[in-house]
């Protein structure tokens, strides 16, 4: 570790050390790749704010931690008790027991108990180290996500001891929402690495809807990765609800790999809570006809830190990726927004589409936006704009005008402004718990 | 009702009245015209409490209450009505939505238990029908896309769901067109009553034509300089205004 690019951490001895351990206990067919990843982690460090890609976000306050590195195997009787009595009072309001297929996961461990686990006809759930002889994981797995650039992407698939694969057989429409419910309960610190893994095989469609519960005293980090196959005309709504305790530390990357007609939609929401958040989302369109959709919302209070960066590669012709992430900035919280288009040369007709629009709410907020476009075809259409702004001013007086309060002005105002990425939400349940959420929030301001 | 005395108000530090006199009462519609800068829609920002408006000297009472010192919202509690001039789109907010919201907190204010969604429905109807307005654009987003008229329409469906005691017409003719324009008025003159005031501000007389005022005032550089019935709003129309400030 000798490049200023790189951080120096005591973090990195302790994750080399633990991976020793892990290897020399790997049995499945993961262990080749496991050690290239831990290779290429070696090789990359953890990246310091010289490096591009993390001007924005420092990661030091999440890197010189030090963490329980050993994955839970077990789920005891009060944990249980625990994340079934949180799982009550959450979502109780989000979805009836029967609309949705539901896994539990505590410290990455499946709580059948708790889930709801679907016995449908050609589709495929289970925890990823329970996969690796099935053929969609033999085929897919380690080949989607870009490990050779990413240092946590890296060390995810070096050391992941849990996460969640999903197959979806051809022609299979799975029509309830899977929801994966992280629970994360701990005394201690403690860092988790799960790794996911969904394969739509042909004609294929599904929604997942993954959120987050914890009950937390100390820093957890959680550093995740997760591989997405789409093969043709598959169709996925990826749903990611991130709201968390402020010890909560997440580092994750999705990337995702389409053919010829498929749609891929995602759909990230940061609510307050969680005090660093970095989400990676990269899109290879690799065929002709795509379509893909990103859609965030960043809603961010006290000292939080969230950023998203995304990527979208269109690498054949006909391609349409619409991106809309739009963020509201309250306290002394701090936002990130790095957006990358690539048209490759042969990516004619491409359609790309990139908007990122910010209002800070309070006068210690902060965000970094930042889009670019690299275009190397020659018949495109392309877009991006970013804007930075407070909440408008004449509209809070007209508002105000007609005997409606600061607080509901601004709460009414604020909703005003997430609609045109919740209305993108195509399960009405989850729309309506995003808005409410949003409005809770406000009115906690 | 309303009540103003020698009121100056300025605007980053440039005095925009200075020492404006008017009384208003309870059944009665005061026209307000005067020449372009002359603080017409100052006076109307500075009744409904717009922030960048400071008021220097003077006083303003609706029936006793002074309003200067209230927030713009709690004046429109109080009674207090603007439609704006231009007024504004929020894409996202549910026109709708923001008239029960607007409602319920007059009422709460007031003291009332809030309207069921039937009865509010029900007066939602009533008031669209009196005024004219088109119910698609009453589920539509507050004023997006909405035409010029559409916008002024909307203002008068406000009006008449929030029945205030004294309601501030800002230029609400400039833009329409004459069938606009007739329907605008003959909502206002359907809404008008011996318990509430008007306050039109306007440059052209054409609009009195539709709504007959009980006074017609003159406000020039920050003053009313002339004070008259509904027959000096025809002979500003003939004369302008030269003939009133040349001394």
């Amino acid at each position: 570790m000798t490049s200023i690019k790189q951080l120096e951490s005591p973090l990195f001895e302790s994750l080399a050390a633990q991976y020793d351990m892990l290897i020399l206990h790997n049995q499945d067919s993961t262990k080749a790749y496991r050690t290239t990843a831990m290779e290429a982690f070696r090789k990359l460090g953890f990246p310091s704010i010289k490096n591009e890609e993390w001007r924005f976000t420092n990661i030091l306050p999440v890197v010189k931690t030090s963490y329980e590195l050993t994955a839970a195997t077990t789920i005891d009787a009060e944990q249980l008790n625990k994340a079934k009595a949180l799982i009550e009072n959450t979502y109780s309001k989000l979805f009836a027991e029967d609309e949705v297929y539901r896994i539990v996961l505590i410290n990455g461990v499946v709580a059948t108990s708790l889930s709801n686990l679907p016995e449908q006809k050609g589709l495929h759930l289970c925890e990823i180290k329970e996969a690796t002889e099935h053929a969609a994981f033999q085929e897919h797995f380690g080949k989607i996500l870009n490990i050779k650039d990413n240092a946590f992407a890296a060390l995810n698939s070096a050391m992941f001891q849990d996460g969640v694969f999903i197959a979806v057989e051809k022609n299979v429409v799975v029509e309830k929402p899977i929801h994966i419910i992280k629970v994360i309960l701990s005394g201690q610190a403690m860092m988790q690495q799960s790794r996911d893994l969904f394969v739509l095989d042909q004609n294929a469609e599904l929604n997942v809807v993954e959120s987050y519960l914890t009950d937390i005293a100390l820093p957890v980090f959680l550093n995740a990765a997760a591989e997405v196959v789409l093969a043709e005309n598959a169709k996925f709504n990826h749903y990611d609800l991130q709201k968390a305790d402020a010890h909560l530390r997440i580092i994750q990357r999705t990337e995702a790999a389409q053919k010829k007609h498929s749609n891929y939609s995602n759909y990230t929401f940061t609510l307050p809570g969680a005090g660093f958040v970095r989400n990676n989302l990269a899109l290879h369109l690799n065929d002709e006809d795509i379509e893909s959709h990103l859609y965030g919302l960043y809603l961010t209070a006290d000292s939080q830190l969230v950023d998203n960066h995304t990527e979208v590669h269109h690498k054949m012709p006909r391609g349409e990726s619409n991106q809309l992430y739009k963020g509201i900035m309250m306290d002394k919280s701090k936002a990130v927004f790095n957006g990358k288009i690539f048209v490759y040369e042969d990516a004619q007709k491409t359609n790309a589409f990139q908007q990122s629009n910010n209002v800070l709410f309070s006068e210690q907020a902060t965000v970094n936006a930042k889009p670019q476009l690299e275009i190397f075809a020659d018949d495109v259409k392309c877009s991006h704009g970013t804007t930075i702004g407070q909440l408008n001013k004449e509209a809070l007086f007209y508002l105000k005008s007609r005997g409606i309060g600061e607080t509901q002005a601004k709460q009414l105002m604020v909703k005003a402004f997430a609609f045109d990425v919740a209305e993108k939400i195509k399960i009405p349940a989850l729309r309506n718990y995003v808005e409410a959420l949003i409005e809770t929030e406000m009115e906690n301001r | 009702m309303l009540s103003i005395k020698n009121l100056h108000a300025s605007v980053e530090d440039k005095e925009i009245l200075k020492g404006l006199n008017l009384e208003v009462k309870a059944g009665e519609v005061h026209a307000i015209m005067g020449p372009n800068g002359a603080g017409k829609s100052s006076l109307a920002s500075v009744l409904a409490g717009r922030e960048n408006y400071e008021v220097t000297e003077g006083t303003v009472t609706l029936d006793g209450v002074d309003i200067l010192e209230m927030a713009p919202e709690d004046r429109a509690r109080e009674g207090v009505f603007l439609a704006f001039q231009y007024p504004i789109e929020i894409p996202g907010v549910s026109n709708i939505n923001f008239l029960k919201t607007a409602m319920n907190e007059i009422r709460a204010y007031r003291g009332q238990v809030p309207l069921t969604a039937k009865e509010f429905l029900q007066r939602s109807r009533e008031k669209q029908e009196l005024v004219e307005f088109d119910a698609k654009l009453v589920n539509r987003s507050l004023n997006e896309g909405f035409s010029g008229g559409e916008k002024k329409r909307n203002e008068i469906f406000q009006l008449a769901m929030l029945e205030p005691k004294l309601a501030i017409l800002d230029e609400t003719d400039s833009g329409l067109d004459i069938d606009a324009l007739r329907i605008v008025s003959r909502g206002v003159n359907k809404l008008r009553s011996e318990n509430n005031a008007f306050i039109l501000i306007t440059h052209y007389q054409r609009l009195l034509d539709y709504i007959v005022p009980d006074f017609v005032h003159v406000l020039a550089d920050g003053k009313i300089i002339k004070t008259g019935g509904k027959e000096l709003a025809l002979e500003l129309e003939e004369k302008g205004y030269d003939w009133l400030t040349k001394n």
